[in-house]
């Protein structure tokens, strides 16, 4: 039998300062990167237009772009799609005539830019979409509700499965983690479409779900371990997870990893999105999620006040280090008084 | 074998069945442009009963709101329902198997046509102004004495009567009042019309019945030039906008209606449903403008107890109502004991034909089918891929434990793909990637109950009670994790639209399925197991 992280005994809550700092950190770059360049958002939100091409013979991107300019499409963009003969061409919309007019304005003029360089019959137009500003703005509301909306739900679950206090914590995790994958998005330039969204929920519910493991562990370990204050039954909690932990994600990276390299460039966002969500929601289970559980109990304790114990004794020191693990008695050990 | 073991197959086993069944490729209809003549044709192909969206199979997809440039629309909920009623009427001009026509929200409406690639075209049939015309049917059954000449011009141009024997025994079955037709007929030749054979008398005159089935064949034959010459003068065909059933089998109606409408739309002004307090009826009061007020009242004073049709698009709404007496500028059409959804139908056809509602196309999405295709043979490949890496991982970490979880996968892809067929929900490239990632996180509830297990063996349990306890101790978490998924999948439908739907859709139901499959049938066959090895004192964990 194999067993990773059989019997673990790290003290995680120790390095909580070093955590925050790290996760801080990353989200200063991000809200750099979000201040300076800000989101790459897909016509989907900002409305316009969209045509990929699949050209039969190579031509350089430079002579399309020629081409584009050349028929008044100068904020176009031009981007390869996967392969160097596939080409996305956007025109995000310039907000003044009315939206289907000019999508088949903006349409027609990639025609003749293409026909221009690449030439009449040697192309296949595989995609056309056109978005209208109001739909655009729409989604950027829905999106932004869908996810608040998750939060308040998740919230009054947890509430009523556990307790307020968990609820909070774990919602927090999650926030952070929502935070951190926009910061992600921002860094790598990737395309904001609905999709990716989609990837945004499905990170939320993923990290959730992680949180929620754990401190299932953890409302259990406090009805069978009286003794023990709230630190050390957090860091029991982990550990006894952890080898869940690495199983899981480790199947879970698998399959995302598949979808990153090989199901194409459609869904590459998606699968970037869900790759960092995968670290960032098991970071965030046990550096965030766990801290934060500890720190409400401080600031509003619970009935019995078993959180606020661990900062009551001026030396809460855990003794879980691994290298004297008989220094303390140990959560594991079978415990006398029920 | 164990009572409780021997349950929990039979269930497993059935669940299996009905999911095979489900997905059993079936014979489906489907409407395309026939190459040669340019017109709709049936054909019938064979395939996996899963929908796939248009971002796989390739098509239209359009979201259209009521223009108000040209001014505000007051009730844009009633303008965008006349703009429902008429994009479904014109529905057979595109060669789609299964289009859909919805309102999303108040005031838009969403229409996709799978496989269409011409935007410009789907365009112009849906933005056309819609046309509403009255028009007497054909009394004096003009349409019926010339159909022996249209069958013998079939004949002379050699048209054989397809599949003979299936009319004869609808006519039996459909009893006396339609076998008339087909009885006349014979009764000129000794071999019955092609035409006529196909054609049932329906209740009132110019009406008849066609089995929805012979439809598009009926069409093509009375739009020979052939046919075309021997119809009587000042006489149209028209098709009926529905297919209604009768008995077990699904007819469509063909009206032959004078060639000059009495009325048409832009001279109605007003129209409603109602009940009427004193009969209880429902009824369809309207109200016309002056010129057009005029215009009907002698129309309908030489027309008293003839039939009227209401054409939309060319299409015949519901059965035409008989005239009573002379109508002036107020008239109305009585329903009888007809639900008040049908007269509000009815009310919505004549508003649309009257007050047309101009669209503009505020989301056009194309897909051509090779971008379709490419991205399921590369969702396919990712999912075999990451199947692959999930089942090395398994059965190296847990081994023969691993192994039953592998076996629950199998069957877990199984019911998420019958559930998807089931259910009738629609399989989206985003769809498709939530497959593929739930499969990591299916085995997730196995992972979590084969280290319970390892626990309680620590804890020095028995094999058997160690198994029943890792199961049940490990259910709380599964649950609570599943649930806060399940609850966050839900919003993402609520507010999402077409592929993001599709996905929550995917991750619910594949959340479901690995209920069953990790927690049902996993404990299953670990009960087989113990039971088949007794003796085992270490459990390949």
């Amino acid at each position: 039998m194999i067993r990773l992280f059989a019997n673990a005994n790290y003290d995680f809550i120790k390095w909580r300062r070093e955590a925050f700092s790290l996760t801080g950190a990353i989200m200063l770059v991000g809200l750099i990167f979000l201040v300076t360049r800000g989101l790459n958002y897909s016509i989907e939100f900002t409305g316009g237009t969209l045509v990929q091409v699949e050209l039969h013979k190579r031509v350089a991107t430079g002579d399309i772009r020629a081409a584009l300019d050349n028929v008044g499409l100068r904020g176009a963009d031009i981007q390869t799609f996967g392969s160097d003969t596939s080409y996305v061409i956007r025109a995000r919309l310039t907000a003044t005539a009315g939206a289907t007019q000019e999508a088949d304005a903006v349409a027609a003029a990639v025609g003749r830019a293409l026909d221009q360089s690449v030439g009449p019959g040697q192309y296949t137009v595989v995609r056309h979409e056109s978005v209208g500003p109001k739909v655009g703005r729409e989604l950027q509301g829905k999106a932004l509700m869908a996810i608040l909306l998750s939060f308040v739900v998740t919230l009054i679950y947890l509430a009523f499965r556990f307790e307020w206090r968990f609820g909070l914590a774990a919602v927090v995790a999650t926030a952070h983690d929502v935070v951190a994958t926009i910061a992600f998005i921002s860094v790598m330039h990737l395309e904001v479409s609905l999709i990716v969204v989609g990837a945004v929920l499905t990170v939320v519910g993923y990290s959730l779900n992680d949180t929620i493991i754990i401190f299932d562990r953890v409302r259990e370990n406090l009805r069978k371990y009286r003794r023990q204050n709230l630190y050390e039954i957090l860091n029991l909690s982990i550990n006894e997870t952890l080898p869940r932990s690495v199983l899981t994600h480790g199947t879970t990276i698998a399959t995302t990893l598949a979808l990153l390299i090989l199901a194409g460039e459609v869904i590459r966002p998606f699968a970037w999105v869900m790759s960092f969500g995968i670290f960032t929601g098991t970071f965030s289970s046990i550096y965030i999620a766990a801290p934060v559980l500890l720190w409400i109990e401080k600031r509003w304790p619970g009935e019995d006040a078993r959180g606020a114990r661990t900062f009551g004794s001026r030396t809460p020191a855990p003794q879980f280090a691994p290298a004297t693990p008989t220094a303390s008695p140990s959560p594991r050990a079978p415990q006398p008084t029920r | 074998m164990d009572k409780r073991v021997r349950n929990r197959l039979i269930t497993t086993g059935v669940l299996i069945v009905g999911s095979i069944m489900s997905l059993v490729p079936r014979n489906t209809r489907q409407r395309v442009v026939d190459q040669t003549t340019g017109r709709m044709k049936d054909t019938t192909i064979r395939r996996l009963p899963i929908n796939l969206g248009l971002d796989l199979q390739g098509g239209i997809h359009l979201a259209l709101e009521v223009d108000q440039s040209k001014g505000p629309v007051p009730d844009c909920a009633d303008a965008i329902q006349r703009a429902e009623r008429v994009v479904r009427t014109r529905i057979d001009e595109f060669g789609t198997t299964e289009p859909v026509v919805q309102i999303q929200g108040r005031c838009r409406l969403i229409v996709e046509l799978a496989g269409e690639k011409d935007p410009a075209r789907a365009r112009s049939v849906i933005q056309r102004t819609a046309f509403l015309e009255f028009r007497i049917t054909d009394m004096k059954n003009l349409f019926k004495d010339a159909l022996p000449q249209m069958d013998a011009a079939l004949r002379r141009a050699g048209v054989k009567a397809r599949g003979g024997a299936a009319p004869s025994a609808v006519a039996q079955l459909f009893g006396g009042d339609t076998s008339k037709a087909a009885r006349d007929s014979a009764a000129d030749a000794n071999a019955p019309g092609v035409l006529s054979s196909l054609l049932f008398q329906g209740q009132l005159p110019g009406e008849y019945l066609v089995p929805e089935e012979q439809w598009p064949l009926v069409d093509s034959l009375v739009q020979r030039p052939d046919v075309k010459a021997a119809m009587p003068r000042g006489i149209e065909l028209r098709w009926g906008a529905a297919s209604e059933s009768r008995g077990a089998r699904a007819y469509r109606a063909l009206y032959a209606v004078e060639s000059k409408p009495i009325i048409t739309g832009e001279e109605l002004v007003k129209a409603v449903a109602r009940r009427d307090p004193v009969t209880n009826q429902s009824i369809v009061p309207f109200q016309l403008s002056h010129r057009g007020a005029r215009r009907f009242s002698d129309e309908t004073a030489r027309h008293i107890n003839d039939y009227m049709a209401i054409i939309l698009d060319g299409r015949v709404q519901g059965q035409p109502p008989v005239i009573r007496g002379q109508i002036g500028a107020n008239g109305q059409i009585e329903l009888g004991n007809k639900s008040l959804q049908e007269a509000s139908d009815l009310a919505l056809v004549l508003r649309a034909g009257a007050l047309p509602a101009p669209l503009s196309i505020i989301e056009e999405r194309t897909i051509g089918p090779s971008l379709g295709a490419d991205s399921i043979k590369d969702g396919v490949t990712a999912g075999v891929v990451g199947v692959v890496l999930v089942v090395v991982i398994m059965v190296g970490y847990y081994r023969m434990s691993g192994a039953l979880a592998v076996a629950a996968l199998t069957l877990y892809c199984l019911f998420t793909l019958a559930g998807l067929a089931a259910f009738g929900f629609t399989l989206t490239l985003p769809g498709l990637a939530g497959f593929v990632l739930s499969i990591g996180i299916a085995v997730d509830a196995n992972v979590l109950i084969f280290e319970r297990i390892r626990e309680e063996l620590v804890h020095g349990k028995s094999l058997r009670l160690a198994v029943d306890d890792g199961f049940l101790h490990a259910m709380n978490a599964i649950v609570d994790s599943n649930v806060s998924t399940v609850l966050t999948a839900l919003i993402l439908y609520a507010v999402g639209t077409g592929p993001v739907q599709g996905f929550a859709i995917t991750l619910i139901i594949g959340i479901a399925a690995s209920m069953v499959s990790a927690i049902f049938v996993v404990k299953t066959l670990f009960l087989m197991w113990l039971n088949w090895r007794p003796d085992m004192v270490t459990l390949s964990i």
